[in-house]
């Protein structure tokens, strides 16, 4: 009869006590960034803004200066920052997280980058006096902010990104006097429809 | 209104090895009064963490953020509303019923608690 060899129970692999206490630790803190994602885009402030573009838009498009139309357009811009910051900011404080901590952070981090390369392009464009490629490439930059800080957001904030893309697009290719209609879709009716959206079912 | 709950009663001098086996196996029954055994199944862990970042929930925004069922989410939920860890409010936004959740300050409590737990647990098995 062969020997069978030393008996050996069954025995499972001891399981690292610090591995599984660490293991615990990161689904709180993983759950409590996806729960803060929630909170991170301001329904409300989008709404607010996608009013104030609809304004700039009837107005920039009765401009026949293109210096003047160019400065409506800024100073809706920085209307727009006015209203997003302290409409964000408020709802952070709202959800007991700060705007610039965990996911709040990742989204300005990842939105800041093709918003300054669409102020550099705006620079060149003016000076190149092609005025007409603004619109097309306000709102793909612009809608690619909202992608890649949408990206850890919830899914209906990269959307949004994507439909000012198209938009962009395809105002880059239209002629130059539909600019402020495409502007009026994308800023205005795209931003207006979305952050109601975000606003009734994300926390306001 | 607060009611004693003998799920989180903390009892410092309880043994370490105890302590270590609860996060070893946290599905067996031994699992000791002061590692709360109320926030250490996974659902309700992620129900008072998710919580504690928002001011409220409603009972669809924490079913997707968990992926969870219907069912699981509404049992582990009532727990925590029985242990006055989380407090649930029913409304109807228009005809739809409307469920809202958000932490009590028993709850939070327990969380820092079971937060504090695991990092000793960490500190001790790499020290020890």
């Amino acid at each position: 009869m062969a020997n069978p060899g030393p008996l050996r129970s069954p025995q499972r692999e001891p399981i690292p006590i610090d591995t599984r206490a660490a293991d615990h630790l990161r689904y709180i803190r993983e759950t409590m960034e996806s729960a803060a994602e929630f909170t991170a885009v301001p329904g409300w402030g989008g709404v607010g803004m996608g009013v104030t573009a609809l304004v700039a838009a009837i107005i920039a498009s009765r401009q026949t200066n293109p210096r003047i139309w160019l400065a409506i357009w800024l100073v809706e811009a920085f209307v727009a920052v006015a209203i997003a910051a302290p409409t964000a900011a408020t709802k952070a404080h709202r959800a007991n997280s700060a705007l610039f901590s965990g996911p709040g952070r990742k989204f300005v981090l990842s939105f800041a980058p093709p918003i300054v390369v669409g102020g550099l392009l705006t620079f060149a464009l003016y000076h190149a006096g092609i005025l007409g490629a603004l619109p097309g490439v306000w709102l793909l930059l612009y809608g690619t902010a909202i992608v890649t800080g949408g990206a850890f957001s919830v899914r209906v904030v990269p959307v949004m990104g994507l439909c000012l893309m198209l938009l962009g697009t395809a105002a880059l290719f239209a002629p130059a006097n539909w600019g402020d209609a495409f502007m009026a879709g994308g800023f205005g009716i795209v931003q207006i429809g979305f952050g109601w959206w975000i606003a009734r079912h994300y926390g306001g | 209104m607060s009611r004693p709950s003998t799920a989180h009663q903390v009892r410092p001098q309880r043994s370490r090895e105890a302590s270590l086996e609860a996060v070893r196996n946290p599905a067996r029954e031994t699992v000791p009064a002061d590692l709360d055994r109320l926030i250490h199944e996974r659902i309700r862990l992620g129900i008072v963490s998710a919580l504690a970042v928002n001011r409220s929930l409603t009972f669809n925004e924490l079913k997707a953020l968990l992926k969870t069922t219907d069912g699981n989410l509404s049992v582990h939920a009532r727990k925590l509303e029985e242990a006055d860890y989380i407090v649930c409010t029913k409304s109807f936004d228009g005809r739809l019923p409307k469920t809202q959740y958000r932490l009590a300050a028993a709850g939070r409590r327990a969380l820092e608690r079971y937060l504090n737990h695991m990092e000793a647990l960490i500190r001790a098995t790499r020290e020890g």
